[in-house]
């Protein structure tokens, strides 16, 4: 804090003034500049996207490359939809968060309990790490771990081991972060009534931090909804709806990326866009309103 | 008494959890990439070539570690001065204001947007853009993916910048007002020196966040395996290379991508823990 080198101020008030403002004019210009970006992003993509969303979008599978042409050609919207992407990524979610989640919330739980302890110290650090692995590199680990050894081949599976090694440090921390946030009053006025541990864990922590909890897993689901390097390696794609978790699966970004490569399906891609953008925008606006509502709680 | 235990025991075994899977990383990635270390030696860091051509198969990592870091490097130089605005604005010129949240919000939202779509966004509005201003030919390149890596780790870089500035205690401030100091002099003299390794700690963190960006370089860089010869000229990344060639690739192939996969993960622990290294020294 080198707060004593401040430079005499007496000298030159106008000039000083004028930097002032100038800076002042500064700050608000790339401010602006920082927020066009996002317009020009969510503009477009709802401009090229909305043309494209219909019933059938959401019920029925990706259309091959020929039926797109010909919709093309005869200036018709492109038949199909995106219901095996859809369905996929709702596999996937679902399979990682049920892998992550209740691991995630032990260990945060653990770390809770333990603190200040090395190991702890220990674990907290792995877990930073772990935060910081680029999903593409859990793509690769996912491919030799599952797809290599376990389904011996592409699969939703796969997928999910990806993802939910990319879910469980954000899971850890929220975790951690909410019990923090819960009176030790209420764990101390548990506990003094002989409530076994497991009790206390169940019935008093994860009821009291309930919305911190589910905050954290919103904003890791909505993290890894989009993302498509590590399915690429692992879940592959398919151009039917599947339920089974050992075959290969499609999913909204694998989609995407599919249509993005032909050059007849573009305009499903700004509609798939748009989809997951509205997914991933409504879970984080919806964890968003979580934590304020907690915050406004608290005041009371 | 005992169920006490058994739970306490459930408990550490969870956490186990996170050490095997860290362990497994590191160990999986170094025995994927054996073969190539073995063949090429430590030379395959510094290797200039990527001929998958087989009997005279080469493979080296140096042009993807080069358009990783000059990518990344290029997109926080891009993202600073607007992420360090926007925190001005939020944190401390328009502090509490209805305008600074709603422009926090925003920046927000941008963290949420897919990688895939900042891809389609680059590649259907931002590279027309740059062979507009004729810039290149293509419009693919090191600038191009280095504008949208910008874009994207703005939100990394001003979180927690935004925290830090706004944690300046009021008294410094104050103080400095007291002697006749500008707003401008409060910020260079007061906050940012009081700040600084906040402020550096979320940038390096931002940094860590573009190293592994794939979706949206991989479609923007113009994936040509050589070192970028210029800001405008193509290139790849480590994380690009590897999402355009695991697919297909099988045995030395394959071990040089898990290698690179490998050299990827060193860099970002390094860059990371860097980061999170200065937060806990001086928070």
């Amino acid at each position: 804090m080198s707060v004593n080198n401040i430079p005499a101020f007496i000298d030159n008030i106008d000039g000083r003034n004028k930097k002032n403002k100038l800076f002042l004019g500064l700050v608000i210009a790339l401010s602006v500049l920082t927020v066009l970006p996002i317009v020009l992003i969510v503009s477009k993509i709802i401009i090229n996207g909305i043309g494209q969303i219909n019933f059938n979008f959401f019920v029925q599978t990706s259309p091959d490359s020929l039926q797109a042409m010909s919709a093309i050609a005869n200036q018709e919207t492109i038949p199909g939809g995106i219901a095996n992407g859809i369905l996929g990524t709702f596999l996937i979610v679902i399979v990682s968060s049920a892998m992550a989640i209740p691991a995630g919330i032990m260990i945060g739980i653990y770390l809770y309990e333990n603190q200040g302890r090395r190991y702890s110290n220990f674990l907290r650090s792995t877990t930073e790490i772990l935060q910081g692995v680029p999903s593409i590199v859990l793509g690769i680990i996912s491919y030799l771990w599952v797809v290599k050894n376990i389904t011996n081949g592409f699969s939703a599976f796969a997928g999910s081991v990806a993802l939910s090694i990319m879910m469980l440090p954000m899971i850890i921390r929220s975790t951690e972060e909410t019990m923090k946030m819960i009176p030790n009053e209420i764990r101390e006025a548990a506990f003094a009534m002989g409530t076994p541990y497991h009790k206390v864990i169940l019935r008093i922590l994860i009821p009291t931090g309930f919305s911190g909890l589910s905050t954290g897993i919103l904003l890791s689901i909505s993290r890894i909804l989009g993302e498509t390097a590590p399915l690429m390696m692992t879940a592959l794609g398919s151009t039917i709806i599947n339920y089974n978790i050992t075959k290969p699966t499609s999913a909204v970004p694998l989609l995407i990326w599919e249509f993005y490569n032909d050059p007849n399906m573009v305009k499903l891609v700004w509609s798939s866009a748009l989809f997951l953008m509205i997914f991933v925008l409504t879970l984080n606006i919806l964890s968003g309103s979580l934590s304020a509502k907690r915050k406004t709680g608290r005041k009371k | 008494m005992s169920s006490d235990k058994v739970t306490k025991t459930v408990l550490f075994s969870a956490s186990l959890l996170v050490l095997i899977v860290s362990a497994g990383i590191v160990f999986s990635l170094a025995k994927g990439s054996i073969p190539a270390f073995k063949e090429f030696g430590l030379k395959f860091i510094i290797t200039n070539e990527w001929n998958p051509t087989s009997g005279k198969e080469v493979y080296g990592a140096l042009p993807f570690i080069a358009g990783t870091l000059i990518t990344s490097i290029l997109a926080l130089i891009i993202c600073l001065p607007l992420a360090f605005s926007t925190s001005l604005f939020v944190a401390e010129y328009f502090r509490n204001t209805r305008v600074a949240n709603i422009l926090s919000s925003l920046v927000d939202l941008l963290s949420g947007i897919p990688s895939i779509v900042y891809g389609l966004w680059g590649f259907y509005t931002l590279r027309p853009f740059i062979i507009k201003l004729g810039l290149s030919d293509q419009g693919f390149g090191i600038f191009t993916s280095s504008l949208i890596l910008a874009i994207m780790i703005i939100p990394y870089a001003t979180s927690l910048s935004t925290e830090i500035i706004a944690m300046v205690p009021d008294e410094l401030k104050e103080a400095a007002y007291s002697l006749g100091a500008t707003r401008l002099e409060v910020i260079f003299h007061v906050i940012i020196p009081t700040a600084s390794s906040g402020i550096i700690a979320s940038y390096i963190l931002a940094l860590g966040r573009a190293l592994g960006e794939t979706m949206a370089v991989t479609m923007l860089i113009g994936n040509s395996n050589v070192i970028p010869s210029g800001l405008f000229a193509t290139g790849n990344t480590m994380a690009s290379i590897i999402a355009n060639q695991f697919g297909e690739a099988s045995g030395l192939k394959l071990s040089s991508l898990i290698a690179i996969g490998l050299i990827l993960f060193a860099i970002t622990g390094i860059v990371n823990s860097l980061g999170k290294y200065i937060i806990r020294k001086f928070s």
